[in-house]
């Protein structure tokens, strides 16, 4: 009995990995069979634009209100500790660190997942749902070139843009809060943090992790709506789903590129 | 001999735009549609009726291409359907217009856009051109006027004439209806019906028209195939339909709610399921 029950529990959790390695192929392949129908959404770039303003464009308000309020916290807590060791003129470099090479493309990519990723799966799950897409198909257009590439690119596009000003505006929240309402000197705090932050360490490798995270965030929206089964439960399924897997997956990249980006690529 | 035999397949493909012969097809290892064999001859307007679930999409999805016959064959204008390549069935579907049950509109795009959405795709038609032609196709359905529209705005009835406009945007050869009349109410029906006849015959298309709408489909259709469980199990003109027989079909056209098709799916006794009785 003792021994049954261990190994059904066993043959659980076998079977839950088989299933999330098997989704993780799945959203791998989706992704290769959206690169080769993108020719459409390149000769046709006003079919993108239109996506990067939906997905990008519209998160606007969330990314720039999080970053500033991300920003002032962070220069509150780091006023707070480095005013131990006398040096809290640094306040900036630390600020302006912590968001450019970690929070900016973390925490601006959990928003756009759960802001624009969710409501492409929405969008093309409710197109599968109401037979646009097997419409389009009849009309001899397919809708991974129409429907999928362009929201795809919108969303590559858009995340490493929404990482900067999140960033930015992070910078400018922890400016009002550590120079402003503290008091620290304003030429250290810029200077210190223009000495300190380098543009192919910090910045590039920022932008990076924006890129990957973009492109993992739209993989996993476009390949869940489309997967979506058409009903409304699998719909709002699918879309939970999208902002779950989103965010793990960020998480998860985040980690692996910090390691090699922190040890060399080599 | 050779010479023969593509002259028959000449006017075959001539007289019949489509052909399907002894043809299976089933989701999974349930059949759906076992041994079909139906025929739509060029100009006509043929209905396919059957109850809710009894295969009627699924037919219409074989004919689009968009669903491949395990076994026997489709043949639409001449080319089979059965492994053929996504360009060459590309190409076929541009010969082909589909209105889907409940319209299918795409709900980003204006009522406009919609019915232009093909010509765009499609053609390298001027503007000012697929204006003209869009404003026509609207026309023809009577709602020019809500061109501006979103598909959200309009009521089931318009939605549905739109879509009607649409599939018939690049003048098909020939057009498949799923449902047209399901959810509409009388007087809708009624126009729709008129303008799927009405526009097969102006634009020289041929029609399919699948549905579970008698009295409405009879009134309009040239010829008709009943499906029931997967089989065709009568066909014929709206007179001879009407004058059937069969009890099959005669259930199905005066509406009667129990005969050969049982009102009571296959059930334990009523005593057995409120657990009156043991054994
Ligand atoms: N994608 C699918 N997967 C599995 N079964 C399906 C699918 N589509 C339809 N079916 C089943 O096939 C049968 C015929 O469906 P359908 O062609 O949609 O019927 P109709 O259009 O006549 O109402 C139904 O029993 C339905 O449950
Ligand atoms: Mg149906």
């Amino acid at each position: 009995m003792v021994l049954e029950s261990t190994l059904r529990n066993i043959r659980l959790v076998g079977d839950g990995t088989l299933k999330i390695v098997e989704r993780i192929g799945a959203t791998v392949v989706f992704l290769g069979l959206t690169l080769t129908q993108s020719a459409t959404s390149f000769r046709r770039f006003d079919l993108v634009i239109r996506e990067i303003f939906y997905a990008g464009v519209q998160s606007l308000i969330i990314i720039l209100v999080s970053g500033l309020f991300v920003g002032m916290v962070l220069g509150l807590q780091g006023h707070e500790t480095l005013q131990n060791y006398g040096s809290e003129q640094s306040v900036g470099v630390l600020v302006a660190l912590s968001l450019v090479r970690e929070l900016g493309p973390v925490v601006a990519a959990l928003l756009f997942a759960s802001r624009a990723g969710s409501a492409i799966t929405a969008e093309i799950g409710l197109m599968k749902a109401t037979e646009q897409l097997s419409a389009m198909e009849m009309m001899a257009i397919n809708p991974m070139a129409r429907v999928v590439a362009p929201r795809f690119w919108g969303g590559v596009i858009s995340m490493p843009l929404l990482a900067m000003l999140f960033s930015a505006m992070g910078i400018i929240g922890g400016f009002l809060v550590a120079v402003v309402l503290i008091g620290v000197d304003d030429g250290a705090f810029w200077s210190q943090m223009q000495a300190a932050v380098d543009f192919r360490h910090d910045i590039a490798n920022g932008i990076i992790k924006s890129l990957v995270f973009g492109i993992a965030v739209s993989a996993i929206a476009t390949f869940e709506g489309y997967e979506a089964s058409p009903t409304a439960e699998g719909v709002s399924g699918a879309t939970t789903r999208t902002v779950v897997s989103s965010s793990l997956a960020i998480l998860a990249l985040d980690l692996v590129l910090t390691a090699f980006m922190l040890k060399g690529w080599s | 001999m050779p010479d023969l035999g593509s002259r028959h397949l000449s006017v075959v493909s001539v007289t019949n735009l489509v052909e399907i012969t002894e043809l299976n097809f089933g989701y999974g290892s349930r059949l759906v549609l076992k041994g079909i064999n139906l025929t739509v001859r060029k100009g006509s307007l043929v209905a396919i009726m059957g109850l809710s679930g009894c295969g009627k999409t699924t037919l219409l999805r074989l004919i689009g291409g968009q669903l491949q016959a395990h076994e026997g064959s489709v043949m639409v204008a001449g080319q089979y359907l059965n492994n053929m390549s996504q360009s060459d069935l590309y190409a076929l579907r541009r010969r082909l217009g589909m209105m889907f049950q409940f319209g299918a509109l795409f709900t980003d795009l204006s009522v406009y856009d919609n019915v232009a959405f093909q010509m765009h795709e499609h053609t390298s038609l001027s503007e000012s051109v697929i204006r003209d032609l869009t404003l026509m196709k609207l026309n023809a359905v009577g709602l020019r006027g809500v061109q501006s529209l979103m598909p959200s705005e309009l009521s089931g009835g318009m939605a549905r004439r739109v879509a009607l406009a649409r599939a018939t945007a690049l003048d098909p050869e020939l057009i498949l209806y799923d449902e047209p009349f399901a959810g509409l109410d009388p007087i809708s029906l009624g126009v729709i019906g008129q303008l799927i006849r009405r526009l097969n015959d102006a634009l020289g298309a041929t029609s399919i028209l699948v549905t579970h709408d008698v009295q409405e489909s009879l009134k309009i259709v040239d010829y008709v195939y009943f499906v029931s469980e997967g089989v065709i199990v009568a066909q014929g003109t709206p007179e001879q339909i009407r004058a059937s027989t069969l009890p099959f079909v005669h259930q199905f056209i005066w509406g009667e709610a129990d005969g050969p098709m049982p009102f009571h799916y296959p059930a334990k006794t009523m005593a057995n399921d409120l657990g009156l009785r043991e054994a």
